[in-house]
């Protein structure tokens, strides 16, 4: 497999702090219910994060709230904030829009847009921020190698997406958030859908991401969290119940809770 | 109705309702193993035949019924075919005195006014249904939503009055005055302002056709699948660049098929047009001029249709309405075939 190369000009265009999120006295309510309960949290740059815990705690919510996809849902509410280096992303005033350029997802399902050609969907993002640029295909191609992918789909930049496998699809969809240039990448169980090659495939491209970025992952593969991650969150419904380096929360947590639930013992 | 879905529709899926262990169960002992099961499973296997036969008549009976109205068609106009020949279509001379006949006035008039009717009703019905399924608040959206369903179901001949009463006045002392007073010097808007005529018809139908384009493509929208928004709102996208990205691309096909059924009503639309229209068998390229359609001349001159050759005229003109409607169905078809085709596996 082709080695993933990191994005050239990523290190001087974001210096040391670029894409760190703090997460402060977070709560949240779809409702009347409440979904989060006083999240406190930090996203380091070039660090991998995974958010683990059972169904229904609120990862998803939380990766949620970070890049205000949320808002999409009816009836929520926040209390609490978020900051993106130092700037509130839901203080009044800030757009959502442009914080999204900033912040980008990828999604538990492949959503390539089945219509557009590989090309255009790796392009999509990219054509929304920048003014119609000569150098489409030189983003093209360095983000599709940042995504693994130049060398399997170099001869079929027209086909459809959709005409794509699965796992094909997630990394393009992954190349499609790279080409805005993000600063932050969340991953809402990126490999639920996929086979055990693909997933490995994107444990790997995550281990170069990491790189440039910093990632937030939430999973519900504790197997995978241990290999993906430098930082560990396991939340419980709606409340964060121990976060601290990979290594130490799965071999020497400090709550019997996080213990009972990394060795398996429920959820 | 238009396969707006994107599951292949399964052929051959039919299971015969056999109760478990019917083949699976202990063989019957001795002599009668073989003869009993074998007939109770071929009872049950005669009443899916029935069933299957039954509603294949049903099925097939629709064949049957195009294929004797394009026969009785055909042969009722034999007269006028075999006296015009292809000259027919392309003669606009329409005079029941000289039992001349030509149908091209009335295929330009049925062809401009359902194209004028999707000019203007195509934007305004997507604009509608965009709003409705992505901007508007969720209750809103859904009482205008029936609203909008609602207007499709008003009976034509009221529309047509509307059109004499309201429409008609207004446009002759608004716009179609001005239009013909400052552009007059333009073919389209050449002529007087009379009010009625291929304007008036063309808008009349753009009203009647907007309910039912927007309404389909309203659940079309809404069938678009959440992931695919949140996959443009995640680059970044702003509320019109989702749409456009996400929600307009995936739902082309049934856009289409939404676009084909309003030209399917505005193709054989009578009563609206022919009280408005001014139903004069001319072609005229001014839309302020009057016209006349198919399914107007049909409605308004078969029963005053005393020559053999001037009713085997007018059959001939219901007979090139119903080929081109079929081949405009035909085509349509095919081109929401091929998007779907291209869009298969879609995620």
């Amino acid at each position: 497999m082709n080695r993933p190369e990191t994005l050239p000009g990523r290190e001087t265009a974001a210096p040391a702090g670029g894409g760190r999120i703090e997460v402060r006295g977070l709560h949240a309510w779809f409702g009347t219910h409440q979904v989060l309960h006083g999240i406190d949290l930090d996203f380091s740059p070039r660090q991998v994060t995974a958010i683990i815990g059972p169904s229904g705690c609120g990862k998803s919510t939380l990766l949620r709230t970070m890049n205000r996809l949320h808002e999409e849902t009816p009836g929520t509410r926040l209390t609490g904030s978020i900051t993106l280096d130092g700037e509130d992303i839901h203080a009044p005033g800030t757009d959502a829009v442009r914080l999204r350029r900033d912040v980008g997802m990828v999604f538990q399902r492949p959503n390539p847009f089945p219509n557009m050609s590989v090309r255009d969907n790796v392009l999509a993002g990219f054509k929304l921020n920048h003014e119609k640029r000569k150098d489409e295909r030189e983003i093209l191609e360095r983000t599709l190698r940042s995504a693994a992918l130049w060398d399997e789909l170099k001869d079929m930049l027209h086909k459809p997406g959709s005409s794509l496998s699965g796992g094909q699809q997630q990394r393009l969809c992954i190349a499609r958030a790279l080409a805005v240039e993000p600063k932050v990448l969340l991953m809402d169980e990126p490999c639920s859908a996929l086979d055990p090659v693909s997933t490995n495939k994107i444990e790997e491209l995550i281990f170069e991401l990491k790189k440039s970025l910093t990632i937030v992952i939430v999973t519900h593969n504790m197997q995978q969290a241990a290999r993906v991650s430098d930082f560990t969150a396991f939340l419980m419904v709606g409340k964060l119940v121990e976060v601290g380096a990979t290594r130490k929360i799965f071999t020497s947590p400090e709550q019997r809770l996080t213990e009972d639930y990394v060795t398996g013992r429920f959820g | 109705m238009i396969a707006v879905s994107d599951k292949p529709i399964r052929a051959g899926g039919r299971r015969s309702r056999i109760p478990p262990g019917a083949f699976s169960g202990p063989p019957p002992p001795g002599p009668s193993q073989g003869k009993e099961p074998a007939a109770g499973g071929r009872s049950r296997f005669n009443a899916d035949a029935i069933f299957r036969g039954i509603t294949g008549s049903f099925a097939g009976f629709v064949l049957l019924l195009v294929a004797g109205m394009a026969t009785v068609m055909t042969i009722a106009s034999m007269p006028a075919i075999r006296k015009f020949g292809w000259h027919f279509l392309v003669s606009s001379t329409w005079d029941p005195v000289q039992d001349q006949y030509g149908a091209l006035p009335f295929l330009f008039g049925t062809l401009l006014s359902s194209f004028l009717a999707l000019l203007i009703a195509v934007p305004l019905s997507l604009g509608i249904a965009t709003f409705l399924s992505e901007l508007a608040p969720e209750r809103p959206a859904r009482i205008l939503g029936f609203l909008v369903e609602l207007l499709a179901a008003i009976p034509s001949v009221i529309y047509g009055l509307w059109g004499i009463f309201v429409m008609v006045p207004m446009l002759r002392n608004g716009p179609q005055a001005w239009l013909s007073a400052h552009l007059g010097f333009l073919p389209i808007f050449a002529g007087p302002a009379y009010g009625v005529g291929m304007m008036a018809a063309g808008l009349i139908l753009a009203i009647m056709i907007l309910p039912t384009i927007s309404a389909i493509s309203l659940e079309v929208f809404r069938a678009v699948p959440r992931a695919q928004r949140e996959a443009a709102l995640a680059l970044g996208a702003t509320r019109w660049e989702t749409t456009r990205m996400a929600v307009l691309s995936y739902a082309r096909p049934g856009i289409l098929g939404a676009v084909i059924l309003g030209l399917g009503r505005a193709l054989g639309e009578t009563m609206a047009v022919t009280m408005l229209i001014g139903n004069r068998p001319a072609i005229s390229a001014s839309l302020l001029a009057p016209g006349y359609t198919m399914a107007s001349v049909i409605a308004n001159e078969f029963s005053e249709a005393t020559g053999d050759l001037y009713l085997s005229a007018l059959i001939e003109v219901a007979l090139v309405l119903f080929g081109l409607t079929v081949l405009l169905n035909v085509g349509a078809r095919y081109l929401v075939w091929s998007t779907v085709k291209r869009g298969e596996n879609r995620a």
